[in-house]
Parts: C-alpha cells; structure tokens; sequence
C-alpha cells in the first residue's frame, strides 16, 4: 500500500512529513526507536531538498511517498522543481574535525546512510528522485 | 519548540521541550551563542520534553562544543529519551559529549 503527501518547500512542513511518516508507520509494530529512525531519514532528505535544492521557496513542491512491500520500507522523495539536484559522492565526515572547527551542518546524509540500507539518487524527465530503502527481519 | 531557563551562579540548565530540527534549531543557538553563557561553569540540557532531534538540531551542539571547552564551560544532558539518545548514539555522539541520566548525576559532573 503507497500513500503519499505534497508539500510546499518551507521549512515548516517538515513537521507535516514526519507526522506523515509517522502515522503510516504506527500500524507496522516497529520499536519507537526504530519509527524515529525511519522518520529522521526521510526528514533530512527532505530537509536538504527544501533548503539546498529550492532555497526555500515556497512555490516549488515536493512529493513524498511511502510503501511497505515483504517489510521493505521504502521512501520516495521527488522534488518538483525542474533543475536536478544531488549531493554527490558521499563520504563519511570525521566528527572530531567538525566540533574542532565548529562546523554546524553536515552530518544530515551521514545519518541518512548509516540508518537506510540503501539511498538512490536519480533522475527521471527533469525531476530528481531520492530513493530510500530499509528491510525489517 | 520551546526553552525553558533555569540559572544560578555556576550552572545554567536549558530544558527543551518539543522537536529541534531545521525549522527550530535557530532558537536553540541563539541561546547558545549569547557570550554570557562562557561565563558559567556548566551548561545542563534536560531532554525530558525533547521529542525529537534531527542533524539542524546535533549541529547546534557540535557547532558550540568546541568554544564551551575552551572556556571550560561543561555541556551535560540529562534525561534524555531512549529515541533521542539513538540519533546522538548512531553517530557516536555519545562518546563525544556528556550524556547522564538524571539531573542529580549531571549535578555531580
């Protein structure tokens, strides 16, 4: 079963996506802990693409998806937008380096990866997607 | 998200209460940044009320940490929420600040 949601890039609504995924995930008898996981992962992705893809404006759109299929849990993040956005090669921050520094932002995708079992960028007509998946034994 | 201040001559405790993500994590490091809190000895964060926390949210603590050991300002948490604690645990947070359980034991540090 798919339900998804669309929501305006501001800010905001990210509260409206994890209430979102929140709620289809309250019928699936996964730990709080674990539902947590699953909805922070969707958060950043959508995050990253409110503020770095849009810039925050509130007249682009995204479309969230959600599907559960032989307790694979899957996350479709499709942003509205015409450009494409991605955000490159991935590799893992050093930690110390960023409190050393103070670096403020940065560890949202360390910690889309290290909870999903598999992210995916890609891109279909003009619109970037952003795939997430997770297998529950 | 809401914050709630507690200050005596030596500690000043910050009891947040709601979700810290992109949208509310501006709140928290205003308060984080205002110079007078390098003058305290300890910095508490009680995370009973605080429901959830996403990377805008950590980053505002790692942004912060550096300076407030520099000026040996302690950060502690304390009550923090199984859920939360997971998110500061899947990026081993937990070995780089100081989380307790309780408000007595974040006393004592």
């Amino acid at each position: 079963m798919e339900q998804a949601i669309r929501i305006s890039c501001n800010r905001r609504n990210l509260k409206v996506v994890r209430d979102f995924v929140g709620e289809y995930l309250a019928g699936q008898q996964l730990s709080e802990v674990l539902v947590n996981q699953l909805i922070l992962a969707v958060d950043e992705v959508v995050a990253n693409f409110i503020i770095h893809a849009n810039a925050e404006n509130e007249k682009q759109f995204l479309d969230v998806r959600v599907t559960v299929l032989n307790r694979e849990f899957g996350f479709e993040i499709e942003d509205g937008n015409s450009s494409t956005y991605s955000p490159g090669s991935y590799q893992e921050p050093d930690l110390r380096e960023f409190v050393r520094v103070g670096k403020k932002g940065g560890v949202g995708m360390m910690l889309v990866n290290r909870i999903m079992d598999r992210v995916e960028y890609s891109t279909v007509g003009e619109h970037t997607i952003c795939r997430l998946y997770k297998t529950l034994t | 998200m809401k914050i709630t201040q507690h200050a005596t001559d030596t500690t000043l405790t910050l009891a947040l209460n709601g979700e810290l993500d992109a949208s509310s994590s501006v709140l928290l490091d205003t308060e984080l940044s205002k110079p007078e809190i390098l003058r305290t000895q300890k910095v508490l964060i009680d995370c009973q009320q605080l429901n959830y926390i996403s990377s805008a949210g950590l980053g505002v603590f790692i942004s912060h940490l550096q300076t407030f050991q520099d000026a040996n300002v302690k950060l502690v948490f304390f009550n923090m929420q199984e859920k939360v604690r997971n998110v500061f645990e899947i990026l081993g947070l937990d070995s780089l600040m100081t989380i307790v359980p309780s408000e007595a034991d974040a006393a004592a540090v």
